[in-house]
C-alpha cells in the first residue's frame, strides 16, 4: 500500500516536471549561445493553444504536436528577428513575447474552449513498468515522457561531445572570438533560439493534449516562468536540469498529496519552494564571485555586431 | 477688423454645434441604449466563473436586444488595476457596473463613491452603500445535492473536494457537502485539496490523481476547470462539474454540475435601473430563484438517488429542507444550531469554521 503510494507520488513527479523539463532544456540551449530568452511563457501558451485546435481539427495527435512545435519555432523566429536581426535589447523583447504569446493564444482559442479531446493516452511498456517503485515512474509514461528523456540524454550529449555543442558554448562565452576564427555567431545563435522555441512548443503541446487535454486561457499557469529559474537553479548544467524539473514537479504536487493525507502543513508555504530553492541557489552560487561568473555564459543577453 | 470677423464666425459655428448638439441630444436621449459594464476576474474563457457571468452578459443583450449596450473587461487582477477599469466604466456611461470578484469589493466601493449617480453591483461582497449593491449565489444549496449524491455513489467510502482558497464562501460550501454526508452517509471521509488557485488546469489535475491514489472515487471540487473531470474520467471515477456544465469533459464520470446562472438576475436588474426603481441592497439567490441550476444528473445514477435528489431540490426550493438545518456541531463537538433550527445567512456569510466531521484544520 506504501510503496503504491511512493510509486504514484514519483510517476506524478515526473509527468508534472516533464513540461519544465521540456522548456528548461530548450532555454538552456538558448542561453548557452549567449540568447536570454524570457517570451517561454508565451511561446509554451502558443504551442498550448496551436497543439491543442490542430489535435481537434484534425483528430491526429501528431498533427497537434508537430503544429505545436511549428508555433513554438515561429514565435522564437519572431523573437530573434527583433533581439538578434534588430539587435533590441533581450530583456525587453522576450517580455513582448510573453505578453503577445499569452494574447494572442487566447485570441486564437476563444473559439476552442470548453471542447474536448481524446488526449494522449500513457503507454506502459511490459515487465519494465512493473518493477517496483520506479517501474510506473520510467516506464508507464506517455509518449512525450519518454521523449523527454531523450532529448535530455541528447542535449548532454550534444555540449559533452559534440563539436556543434562548443561552438555553441564558444558563441555564448565570447562571440566577438568565435566570430574571429570563423564561427558563425548569428547562425548558431538563431538555431539556439529556434530549439528553444521548438522545445517550448512541445512542451505547450504536452500541456493542451496530454496533462490535461484541453484548452484554457493562460493554462500554462507560470509554467515558463519555473522553467525560466530552473536553467538558473541548475547553474547552466543540462544534468541538474533534470534534477531539478523532477524536484520542482515534486514540490508542486507534494503539498496536494500531503493533504490528502491529512497532514496539515501549511500548503502556501509549499508552493513556494520551487522559487525558494533558485533564491537559495543563487545566494550559495553567488558567494564566490570568480565561480559565479564561470558559470552563466558571459555574453548572456548581450547583443552582437559583428563588426563592433 | 479681421480678428472681430474670425471670433463672430467662431461664435456662430459654436452656437450652430450647441444647437445641433442640443436638438440631437433631445431627441436621441430617449432612445440612447442603457450602457452595462461587466468587470471579471479571470478571462471569459475559463469555462467557470467569469464565462458564466458572461453567459449572463450575453443574456442581456439577447433579451433587451439594442436598448441595452454591454461592456466587459476581462483578466482583470484585484488590486489597484481594478479601480482604473471601474473608474473607466463609470467615465464612459455606464449606468450600471458589475464588478464580479471579491477582491474587487474595495475597489468598487471607492469608484461608487465618486460617480453617485451609476449604480454598482459587487459579487460575494459584503459592503452595501446608497448606489452600490451586492449579490451571490447560495451555491451551497446545489453543494448539499451534490453531496447526497456523492454520498450514494462511493464506493470507497472517500470523497475528494478540491479547494480554492479558505473564505467563507468555499468553507460554507465544504460544510454544506459534509452536512448532506453527516446525514446520508456518515461513513464517508471528505478528503479536503487546497490548491490555492481559483484556475490552474495543471494542478487541479494533480489535486484529483493524488486524491485518486489514495483511494477517492468521487471529486467535488470548488475551482474553475474541468481538468479533475477529465482526470476522473480517465481513471474510471466520478466528478461533480462547478460553474458551469462541465459534462462534456467526462461524459461517464460526470455525476451532475452546480451552476450559477446569472441571467435572471441580470436581466432583473438591467430593468430596473431602466424603469428607474432600482435601488441598493444585499441580495442572495439561490435555487427558488433559479441562479443555482442543476441541468443534468448522469445515467448511472440509480433512479431512486435521482429521485431523492430531485426531492431535496423541490424541497430546498420551497424551503422545507434546508442544508444547514440544527443540530450541528462543530469540529470540537459543540453545538452550534439546536434542533430545529437553521444557520442565518448572516451567520452562513461569515463562516469561518468546519462543521462536526471534516477531518484536518481549517487553514488561516
Amino acid at each position: 500500500m506504501d510503496i503504491d503510494l511512493l510509486s504514484n507520488i514519483l510517476y506524478a513527479m515526473v509527468r508534472t516536471g516533464t513540461p519544465l523539463l521540456l522548456v528548461a532544456l530548450g532555454e538552456l540551449v538558448c542561453e548557452k549561445s549567449g540568447v536570454l530568452n524570457l517570451g517561454q511563457e508565451g511561446m509554451l501558451l502558443m504551442g498550448a493553444v496551436v497543439g491543442f485546435v490542430a489535435a481537434l481539427l484534425s483528430g491526429s495527435l501528431i498533427i497537434g504536436f508537430l503544429l505545436a512545435i511549428l508555433a513554438g519555432v515561429s514565435m522564437s523566429l519572431l523573437f530573434g528577428l527583433i533581439a538578434l536581426g534588430f539587435s533590441a535589447n533581450q530583456v525587453a523583447t522576450g517580455l513582448a513575447l510573453t505578453i503577445f504569446g499569452t494574447g494572442l493564444s487566447a485570441f486564437i482559442g476563444s473559439e476552442f474552449v470548453g471542447k474536448p479531446i481524446d488526449g494522449l493516452d500513457p503507454f506502459a511498456l511490459p515487465l519494465l513498468s512493473e518493477i517496483p517503485l520506479i517501474g510506473k515512474m520510467l516506464f508507464a509514461q506517455d509518449l512525450v515522457v519518454y521523449l523527454s528523456f531523450a532529448l535530455f540524454f541528447a542535449v548532454y550529449w550534444f555540449f559533452r561531445s559534440s563539436r556543434a555543442g562548443l561552438v555553441v558554448k564558444a558563441v555564448g562565452e565570447n562571440p566577438h572570438a568565435a566570430n574571429a576564427i570563423g564561427l558563425p555567431v548569428m547562425r548558431t545563435r538563431y538555431f539556439a533560439v529556434m530549439f528553444g522555441g521548438a522545445m517550448a512548443g512541445l512542451a505547450g503541446g504536452y500541456l493542451s493534449i496530454a496533462y490535461t487535454p484541453l484548452w484554457a486561457e493562460n493554462m500554462s499557469a507560470g509554467r515558463g516562468w519555473i522553467a525560466l529559474a530552473l536553467v538558473v537553479f541548475a547553474s547552466w548544467k543540462v544534468e541538474r536540469v533534470l534534477l531539478g524539473a523532477w524536484l520542482f514537479g515534486l514540490a508542486s504536487i507534494l503539498h496536494l498529496v500531503f493533504q490528502g493525507l491529512g497532514f496539515s502543513i501549511s500548503s502556501n508555504l509549499l508552493a513556494t519552494l520551487p522559487y525558494a530553492a533558485t533564491i537559495l541557489v543563487l545566494v550559495l552560487l553567488s558567494r564566490n564571485q570568480v565561480r559565479a561568473r564561470l558559470l552563466a555564459p558571459i555574453s548572456l543577453g548581450k547583443p552582437f555586431h559583428a563588426n563592433s | 477688423m479681421k480678428r472681430r470677423q474670425f471670433n463672430k464666425l467662431l461664435t456662430g459655428i459654436a452656437a450652430g454645434i450647441g444647437l445641433g448638439t442640443a436638438l440631437l441630444s433631445g431627441q436621441v436621449a430617449a432612445e440612447e441604449p442603457l450602457k452595462v459594464g461587466f468587470v471579471y476576474v479571470g478571462p471569459i474563457g475559463d469555462h467557470g466563473w467569469s464565462y458564466q457571468h458572461d453567459q449572463g452578459r450575453l443574456a442581456v443583450e439577447k433579451h433587451f436586444g439594442d436598448k441595452v449596450k454591454t461592456t466587459y473587461v476581462e483578466n482583470v487582477p484585484e488590486g489597484a488595476d481594478a479601480e482604473r477599469v471601474i473608474r473607466n466604466l463609470a467615465q464612459s456611461g455606464h449606468e450600471l457596473i458589475f464588478t464580479t470578484s471579491f477582491g474587487f469589493m474595495n475597489p468598487t466601493v471607492k469608484v461608487a463613491k465618486q460617480y453617485p449617480k451609476v449604480k454598482f453591483e459587487h459579487a460575494t461582497g459584503y459592503k452595501l452603500s446608497k448606489n452600490l449593491a451586492t449579490y451571490i449565489g447560495k451555491t451551497y444549496e446545489g453543494r448539499y445535492v451534490a453531496g447526497y449524491v456523492a454520498s450514494q455513489m462511493t464506493k470507497s467510502n472517500k470523497i475528494g473536494y478540491i479547494a480554492s482558497f479558505p473564505i467563507p464562501e468555499v468553507v460554507r460550501d465544504i460544510n454544506a457537502v459534509q452536512m448532506a454526508l453527516n446525514k446520508y452517509n456518515p461513513d464517508a471521509e471528505l478528503k479536503i485539496i487546497w490548491v490555492n488557485s481559483w484556475f490552474d488546469p495543471g494542478k487541479e489535475a494533480d489535486a484529483a490523481n493524488a486524491m485518486m491514489d489514495q483511494g477517492v472515487d468521487v471529486i467535488l471540487q470548488h475551482t474553475d476547470s474541468p481538468a479533475a473531470m477529465q482526470a476522473a474520467e480517465r481513471r474510471g471515477k466520478f466528478a461533480v462539474g462547478q460553474a458551469s456544465d462541465m459534462s462534456s469533459f467526462g461524459p461517464k464520470a460526470h455525476l451532475l454540475s452546480v451552476i450559477d446562472d446569472w441571467a435572471p438576475h441580470y436581466i432583473a436588474e438591467t430593468q430596473k435601473v431602466m424603469d428607474g426603481s432600482w435601488e441598493s441592497s444585499a441580495m442572495v439567490e439561490g435555487m427558488a430563484e433559479g441562479a443555482i441550476v442543476i441541468p443534468s444528473f448522469n445515467e448511472a445514477i440509480p433512479a431512486d438517488v435521482s429521485a431523492k435528489a430531485q426531492e431535496l431540490i423541490a424541497g430546498i426550493k420551497d424551503g422545507t429542507v434546508h442544508p444547514f438545518a440544527g443540530p450541528i456541531n462543530n469540529q470540537a463537538g459543540e453545538l452550534k444550531v439546536a434542533e430545529g433550527e437553521v444557520l442565518s445567512w448572516e451567520e452562513l456569510e461569515k463562516m469561518n469554521w468546519y462543521v462536526e466531521g471534516v477531518n484536518g484544520e481549517l487553514p488561516k
